[in-house]
């Protein structure tokens, strides 16, 4: 227990983790208040500006359809070569959109609806805490490997896993109360972005607990990312070995792989790139469209592609071997290696 | 009195499909036993951190037996590591972590009371710089952190590998005298080091390693004594007589050599036949010392690895005992 508290100690004490833990929460805030400024509340004001845009555009739209048909007439008379295409044949087929055509909708200002939108800041929070858990997991062992502390730390505790593991779960607990904690603030910001800026209508508690389990997948994602940088930084004893391994598979294995399949004009790339699985992990699904095939063409030329359905199920099988592929070559590693 | 570490055969082997097969340890033994202060010796390269390093649990052996405090390690090294401190090789910790800052983390990662940080700051002379960054440290600052540390658990059995290195003279002077303390209150203190003026100094007993295997070892006054090679220098009345006393001395079966004012005799068991046999043809001694050696020369002597002019030892060329052409130099390292 002395070690776990004292591992407690050494993540906090450490300035990368306050700085990283300091960075996340900036661009969090960031994102809040961009969100807040880029929202605002309907009310009868807006309504009434959106409805005379709406008018004014079908005002203007009408008007111009006068002025193409009488331009259309005069051209007819004039016997005047046009290019083909510019005019129809009959001028009277130039007519205005219908009334209504031109939906008040569209010019209402963006704004925020808790119900529909919370769940994208949702996921827009596991992404960043998922990055700051990742670098702050790898740069947690890897900086004790590289300095000598880990040696240091084995004079003492002679126990390799259990020093390995204790600092994973104190890896783990600092990061899970920072994340939940930043989790009720990030929760507490949109509401009142809801409030201030949008709506927060028809939040039962149905809505509450759909929200509670995406959340909760994304702190899975989260303590997932945080313990894959711990693992791999461990393996290669650097905190650099995480991040290299982060960007090579990003930039090999996800956009190198991207750009060869779509050359092999292979269906369904994104089903090989990881970020799907993130996204299915959070979303409970994702569906892959095949717009190369064109399936139960319709009488009107309609083309429905073929679909793939991604699940939870699926990225949590990939997740979990992830995870134990990568814990598991560090424990292993740990305990065989010759510490030098 | 009772072994604190014992060591015997042990081995550690190395194995590089590039490189073949290098035997760091091969067969090493060690004891130390309780209230020493033990020099561990060894060119570089020869296996001393390696022993350490093995000792302690942060390298597996290929074979042998160790045990510290009469435990089997590595197997009972969890049970025995509260009583043993330790700093291997160079002094290393994390940067930006201050001294106090460290030393906590490591009390309480071992359960070692807080108070003890501040004794151990003031007893390796850092009290007043213990709050900065340990990477504003000098080299000798960093080391005497780690001396802290290694006294932190307040140890039985202090392993200490080079810990004057980056010292300055009063610092060398002050760890000496820190050794000698500890070895006083009953504490057994392992000191590596390069500096055999210290060790000579220093130390009860030594234990020198050449290619990972034991080359001499017991009380230092006895290991200098066994290779001292009996030598005695003499000098005569007159100089002049000194050619007849050299051919007396040789029909007498006596190794001579001749120098411009005295003479060197080796192998000589009684110094005193030396004496008699030179009056017995008119000559006299004015002078009959025994030539005494000192650790280093002992040291280069077993390890062969005494400057010669004109050529560029290789790190691993050093004797091995037991080895092909021993007692002389092998060349050791990577092997097929």
């Amino acid at each position: 227990m002395s070690l776990y508290r004292t591992e407690l100690r050494r993540l906090g004490k450490r300035r990368f983790t306050r700085w990283a833990a300091l960075l996340g929460l900036l661009v969090l805030g960031a994102v809040l208040v961009g969100v807040f400024f880029t929202n605002q509340k309907i009310g009868p004001d807006q309504q009434a500006a959106a409805q005379r845009q709406a008018e004014q555009q079908y005002q203007e739209q009408v008007r111009w359809a006068e002025q193409e048909r009488t331009v259309c007439e005069q051209a007819k008379a004039s016997g005047q070569a046009q290019p083909e295409g510019r005019f129809p044949a009959d001028c009277n087929m130039i007519e205005p959109p219908p009334p209504g055509s031109i939906d008040p909708q569209w010019f209402l200002p963006s704004t925020f609806d808790f119900r529909t939108l919370f769940g994208e800041m949702i996921t827009t929070f596991t992404a960043i805490m998922a990055v700051i858990g990742f670098v702050v997991g790898a740069s947690f062992v890897g900086a004790e490997w590289s300095s000598g502390g880990m040696m240091n730390l084995l004079l003492w505790r002679p126990r390799r896993l259990t020093v390995l593991l204790t600092k994973l779960a104190a890896l783990l607990t600092g990061l899970v109360a920072v994340t939940v904690a930043a989790a009720a603030v990030w929760t507490a910001g949109f509401w009142l972005v809801g409030t201030l800026r949008g709506s927060t209508a028809k939040m039962t508690s149905g809505a509450w607990q759909s929200f509670g389990l995406t959340g909760l997948r994304g702190l899975v994602l989260i303590v997932v990312a945080a313990t894959l940088g711990f693992a791999l930084a461990s393996l290669g004893r650097h905190t650099a070995m995480a991040l290299g391994g982060a960007i090579g598979l990003a930039v090999v294995g996800q956009f190198g792989v991207g750009i060869l399949l779509a050359m092999a004009g292979a269906r369904f790339i994104e089903a090989w790139l990881l970020p799907t699985y993130a996204l299915a992990w959070m979303q409970k699904k994702v569906t892959l469209e095949d717009w190369q095939s064109c399936n139960s063409v319709t009488y009107y030329g309609e083309c429905k592609p073929d679909t793939l359905d991604l699940t939870w199920q699926h990225a949590s099988i990939l997740l979990a071997v992830g995870l134990v592929g990568a814990l598991g070559a560090a424990l292993v590693t740990m305990r065989r290696r010759d510490i030098a | 009195m009772p072994a604190v570490l014992e060591i015997e055969g042990l081995r550690k082997t190395y194995k590089s499909r590039r490189r073949g097969v290098r035997h760091a340890l091969d067969g090493f033994d060690m004891v130390v036993e309780q209230g020493q202060v033990h020099g561990f010796l060894g060119p570089n390269g020869s296996g001393k951190t390696t022993t350490l390093r093995t000792l302690l649990g942060l390298i597996r052996p290929n074979g042998g037996r160790m045990a510290i405090l009469g435990q089997e390690v590595p197997a009972a090294l969890p049970a025995v590591v509260g009583q043993v401190g330790a700093i291997v090789e160079s002094p290393q910790f994390f940067p930006n972590f201050s001294a106090r800052d460290t030393l906590s983390l490591l009390a309480g990662a071992g359960g070692v009371p807080q108070t003890r940080v501040d004794e151990v700051l003031e007893l390796v002379g850092l009290r007043d710089r213990a709050g900065e960054r340990v990477k504003t440290y000098s080299l000798g600052m960093k080391q005497r952190l780690a001396v802290a540390s290694a006294l932190l658990k307040n140890p039985k059995l202090l392993i200490l590998d080079e810990p004057a290195n980056g010292l300055d003279p009063g610092g060398i002077r002050e760890m000496r005298s820190l050794t000698r303390d500890l070895a006083a209150s009953g504490m057994t203190v392992l000191l590596s080091s390069h500096i055999l003026g210290e060790i000579q100094l220093i130390c009860d007993s030594v234990t020198i390693i050449s290619l990972g295997r034991r080359v001499a070892f017991g009380p230092v006054d006895q290991v200098l004594a066994e290779h001292s090679g009996s030598a005695v220098r003499v000098r005569l009345e007159a100089a002049t007589d000194l050619p007849r006393a050299a051919d007396a001395l040789a029909r007498a079966g006596l190794a001579v050599t001749a120098q411009p004012d005295h003479l060197m005799l080796a192998g000589v068991d009684k110094p005193a036949m030396v004496s008699r046999l030179l009056a017995e043809h008119g000559l006299y001694v004015s002078e009959l010392a025994p030539v005494t050696v000192d650790l280093e020369s002992v040291f280069l002597e077993l390890t062969a690895t005494a400057p010669v002019p004109g050529q560029h030892r290789q790190v691993d060329q050093s004797t091995k005992v037991g080895g092909a052409g021993q007692p002389g130099a092998a060349g050791g390292g990577w092997g097929a």
